[in-house]
Formats: structure tokens, C-alpha cells, sequence
């Protein structure tokens, strides 16, 4: 089990890494805020840990902070899709060069 | 269907499928026309990721979670359609240390054997995850901070600061050993590993100084991605691994490339030293130097003969958001029949492509902004090149000064045009330390001040 996960690591790693090296600097804000999201991928395991928390005996404690991690995972994904997906409706090619005469 | 995805290998190829997904929209992310897809297809991934983890832990009935999730969904899109563009930099370093500060909480329930099987390999995993996830919350809101120009933009440098730094990583490595022999209740290894990890993350940030900043928030976007992926070995979800695994290799290709484009060396910057060891006695002379060529020839009649035109943004335009006054001039003088094109530096600004969303927020055309190596053999052809805010990314000393720290670092060759025009706060050097040689040039006029009154004035009389 271990080692499969070892290797998915090391293979993912090496997969987004030939990936991200065609982004072209022009969209390295974008990108990196997109990853960024993708980051609170946590919100996964902060989801099974805090179910698991607040079914046992483990104490209000563990899972409030079960919560703020849902929390805070959560507002990461949220706001960095969102955000980047602001930034990408930004870069736009104009149809009609010179718009400004009339 | 919930029987389905409680099956190991059902649910080792649903990850293998999502994963793919994902890649495949970090791949549409290579195109402009097509990178709001890809963005849409990560989340989409994301969504689903979150429900087939409630199908398959059989907890689509704690209620809990779902009022948690709507907090964060609220709170993030919130922030998401309310952030000024101008703020995103600081955005992105507090919701990177978000993710860190949740893989440090699951790190430590999975430490705590929650969530986990709590043998060897778990526990070590878990104690990694937490430190690293708490190291990049730290340290992003250290940089979040910096970048809001809430805190000072200088490095902050403790006495013995890379010795305080070196004791914290030897303690850091002991307290990791300790876990994996079992030797301290993990509720102490627990409350350790945050106080050094803290610690940790908040002393390697404050030395960087503002400059820097392009490179520390790709390590720091790097480290979320990393401790999401190590998370994810201590509870044995392969999902997590794997996406992580991507966000960790994107951050390190990111910071190389910064690196690269600074000329420093990853390791120099991890070990806290600065560029910034300036050259400062030199500063005086050179204002006065400055002073006895201003304006031989008139910029405003030379810009209207130019034909070829190149801007040069930097960090001043971000800070003085002086972007749609230079907007505004690409405008006129396309107007009069110049070609307009703009230089980007790639670390000009404060993270990797931070001109470019600049540009685009004031519908600059994507297809007039010019990476360094596309624009550089365009300068000498070059009537008049604008700088706007930027100065250690054109600055003459790094291909020709030796025992300046800026050597060696790929420039835009703004010296080759006809005619400069500065349009700085001032001549004071750039982050670097370096005097600007090119302002002692005569073709090279300066209009020092707030870039977006500098350049108000000079579109006035550009058009009156």
C-alpha cells in the first residue's frame, strides 16, 4: 500500500511538472492561483477526520478544529477557483484593434 | 454505489481518472483561449473528488460537514468576486497558508491516529505533514503581510538568524525520529511540532525581502501542494497524493523559473541571503551626474515621430496603478500609427505573471505583451522604450559589473533603444542595490514622481 502510494506521489510529480512547462509565462498568475486551489484538495482528508471526530468520543475540541479545517480548505478551494477564474475572463484578444475613434 | 467506491481498486482508478482530469486541465491551461476551461474542469474535479470521498466514508449523513463546507464556499467566493485585482498577490499567499493550515489539522488528527492507521509509516507521514503544512501556513501569512505592505518590505534579519534557522531544523528532524520510535505521547509531539514549525515558517519568511517575493510564494504554493500530497500518505488516500504531488511539482518548476530569471540560486534564498547588500555610497554621485543632462531633445516631440514603441512595466505601476494611464498612451500612440509593444520581465512585479493579469484586468491585447527572449532583439530596432516602475530588470550593471549581485541576470535590453523614458518614483537603486547606470545616459529622459501623475502630465501634453 505504501509503496503504491509512493510511486502515485512520485509519478504525479513528474507528470504536472512536464505539464506546467508549457504554461507560458503569461498565465503564471493564473496558473499558480489555480494550483493553489487545487491545493485544498486537504479538504478531503479534513472531511473523513472531522466525520470520523465528531461520530466517536473524541470531544467537541477535535471537532471544532475538524470544522476549521473544512473551513479553511474549503474558503482556499473556493476563492482560488474563483479568483482565477476572474483573472483568466480578463485575458481577452480584441477583435477590433483601434476601438477608441468613435 | 456507495459499495462501489469502498472497493480499494474501484477507487484507486476513480483517483486514477479524477488525477487525469485535472492534468488534463492544467494542460488546456497552456492556451489562453482555452485556460477558463481547464480552470473549470480542476474545480470540477475537486467537486467530485469531495463527493465520492462522502460516498466512500459513508458520511453523506454528518450534517456538520456540510454547514462547514457552505462557511468556506460563502467566505471563498466572497473573497474571490470582491478581491481588487491590485490585492491578489497578498491573496494568494493567505489562501495558500489556508491550505497549509488545513494539512497541518489533518496532519495532526492523522498524528493522533484519526483518520489513520497509526502505524510507522503514518505516524512519520503525519508528523511531516503537519510540519510542513504549518511551516507554509506561517510563512504565507508572513508574505501575505508583506505583500499588503503591512509589514516592512526590507528583510528582517535576527542576529544569528541563519544559526536560529539551522537549531530549528536539527530540533525539527529530532522531534521526526522521536515520532517514528514512538517515544513522545503524539498529543506533545503534536504541540512541539507546531511551536518549531511556526516558528520555523515565521523566521525564513521575515528575512525575504519584497523583491524575492515572486520566488518565495511559488516555494510556498509549492510546500501546499507537497503538504497536501503527505497528508494524503498518512491516511492512505491516494487522491490527495496525487493531486498534491501536481501542485507540489507546479510550485517547484515555478520557483526554479523565478530563479532563474533572478539569477539566484534556490539554495542562497532557502539559506536567507539577500541581494540586497547595496552599493549605497554610490547613490549621491549619481543624482548629481543626473541633473546636468535633463531634456536636451523634447520627449513629447520625439515620442510623436516614433514608430516603434516599447513599454517596460514594473512593480512601480503595480504600486502607483498607474496601468490604465499607460493603457491610455499604447492607445494614442497606436492612434498616431506607432507599433506598441510591451517587454515583460518574468519577475517583474511581486509573483510570476504579475504584469500580465495587470495588463489584461485594463484589456491590454495579449498579443502585444512580449516575453524577455521575444523582445529582447527588438529594443535596438526600437524608437522610444517607456519604463514604467521597473528598474533592477533593465539595468545595464548585470551584464557588465561583476561585483554586483545583479550579474549574470538575464535583462530586457531597454539601453539598445534610441530614446528611454523613465517614468520612476525616483533614482534611488532597485531592490537589488544597484545604481541604474542607464540614468546617466543622454537619450535617456526621466519623469520621476508617481508614475500615474508622471504619466497624467505627459499624455496631457502628448495631446495638447
Amino acid at each position: 500500500m505504501e509503496i503504491i502510494l509512493v510511486a502515485v506521489f512520485l509519478v504525479s510529480t513528474i507528470l504536472g511538472y512536464i505539464l506546467i512547462n508549457n504554461v507560458p509565462s503569461l498565465l503564471h498568475t493564473p496558473l499558480m492561483s489555480g494550483m493553489n486551489a487545487l491545493s485544498g484538495i486537504t479538504i478531503v482528508g479534513a472531511l473523513i477526520a472531522t466525520a470520523i471526530v465528531s461520530k466517536g468520543t473524541n470531544g467537541i475540541v477535535s471537532s471544532l478544529f475538524g470544522g476549521l479545517a473544512i473551513i479553511v480548505a474549503s474558503i482556499n478551494v473556493f476563492g482560488g477557483f474563483g479568483v482565477t477564474d476572474r483573472m483568466l475572463k480578463m485575458f481577452k484578444k480584441k477583435e477590433k484593434r483601434v476601438e477608441s475613434h468613435d | 454505489m456507495i459499495e462501489f467506491f469502498q472497493n480499494d481498486l474501484a477507487y484507486y482508478i476513480v483517483s486514477g481518472v479524477l488525477a487525469l482530469l485535472v492534468m488534463f486541465g492544467i494542460f488546456l491551461m497552456s492556451k489562453v483561449e482555452k485556460a477558463r476551461l481547464g480552470n473549470g474542469i480542476s474545480a470540477f474535479s475537486m467537486l467530485l473528488a469531495i463527493i465520492i470521498t462522502l460516498l466512500r466514508h459513508e458520511i453523506l449523513s454528518v450534517y456538520a460537514l456540510y454547514i462547514f463546507l457552505a462557511i468556506g464556499a460563502v467566505i471563498g467566493l466572497f473573497i474571490a468576486i470582491k478581491v481588487k485585482m491590485i490585492e491578489t498577490p497578498q491573496l494568494i499567499a493567505m489562501l495558500n497558508g489556508l491550505g497549509g493550515l488545513a494539512s497541518t489539522i489533518v496532519g495532526g488528527f492523522a498524528l493522533l491516529k484519526i483518520g489513520a492507521n497509526g502505524d510507522v509509516f503514518s505516524q512519520m507521514t503525519a508528523i511531516i505533514a503537519l510540519l510542513i503544512g504549518s511551516i507554509t501556513f506561517i510563512g504565507s501569512l508572513v508574505a501575505a503581510l508583506k505583500l499588503a505592505r503591512k509589514m516592512t518590505q526590507k528583510p528582517i534579519n535576527l542576529p544569528h538568524h541563519s544559526l536560529i534557522l539551522g537549531c530549528l531544523l536539527v530540533l525539527i528532524f529530532v522531534l521526526i525520529i522521536l515520532t517514528a520510535f514512538d517515544l513522545i505521547a503524539p498529543i506533545f509531539v503534536l504541540m512541539i511540532a507546531v511551536i518549531l514549525s511556526g516558528l520555523f515558517g515565521f523566521i525564513f519568511t521575515i528575512k525575504i525581502g519584497g523583491a524575492d517575493m515572486p520566488i518565495t510564494i511559488s516555494l510556498l504554493n509549492s510546500l501546499s501542494g507537497v503538504a497536501g500530497a503527505i497528508t494524503g500518505l498518512a491516511i492512505g488516500d491516494i487522491l490527495l497524493v496525487s493531486i498534491g504531488g501536481i501542485v507540489g511539482a507546479s510550485g517547484l518548476l515555478l520557483t526554479q523559473i523565478m530563479c532563474r530569471a533572478m539569477n539566484r540560486k534556490l539554495f542562497d534564498i532557502l539559506l536567507g541571503k539577500t541581494s540586497s547588500k547595496g552599493s549605497q555610497e554610490q547613490k549621491i554621485e549619481v543624482e548629481e551626474k543626473v541633473q546636468t543632462n535633463v531634456v536636451i531633445t523634447d520627449p513629447v516631440a520625439v515620442i510623436k515621430q516614433a514608430k516603434n514603441v516599447i513599454i517596460v512595466p514594473g512593480y512601480g505601476m503595480a504600486i502607483a496603478q498607474a496601468q490604465y494611464q499607460v493603457k491610455e498612451l499604447a492607445d494614442l500612440l497606436k492612434e498616431q500609427g506607432a507599433s506598441v509593444k510591451f517587454a515583460i520581465h518574468p519577475v517583474a512585479g511581486r509573483m510570476p505573471g504579475h504584469m500580465n493579469v495587470l495588463l489584461a484586468e485594463v484589456d491590454v491585447d495579449y498579443d502585444d505583451l512580449f516575453e524577455m527572449d521575444a523582445i529582447n532583439p527588438e529594443f535596438e530596432n526600437a524608437d522610444v522604450t517607456i519604463v514604467v516602475g521597473a528598474n533592477d530588470v533593465l539595468n545595464p550593471a548585470a551584464r557588465n559589473q561583476p561585483d554586483t549581485p545583479l550579474y549574470g541576470m538575464p535583462i530586457l535590453n531597454v539601453d539598445e533603444s534610441k530614446e528611454v523614458f523613465i517614468f520612476n518614483f525616483d533614482l534611488k537603486p532597485g531592490y537589488s542595490g544597484v545604481n541604474n547606470p542607464l540614468y546617466q545616459k543622454s537619450n535617456v529622459h526621466l519623469f520621476l514622481g508617481n508614475a500615474k501623475d508622471t504619466l497624467r502630465g505627459f499624455l496631457e501634453s502628448l495631446k495638447g
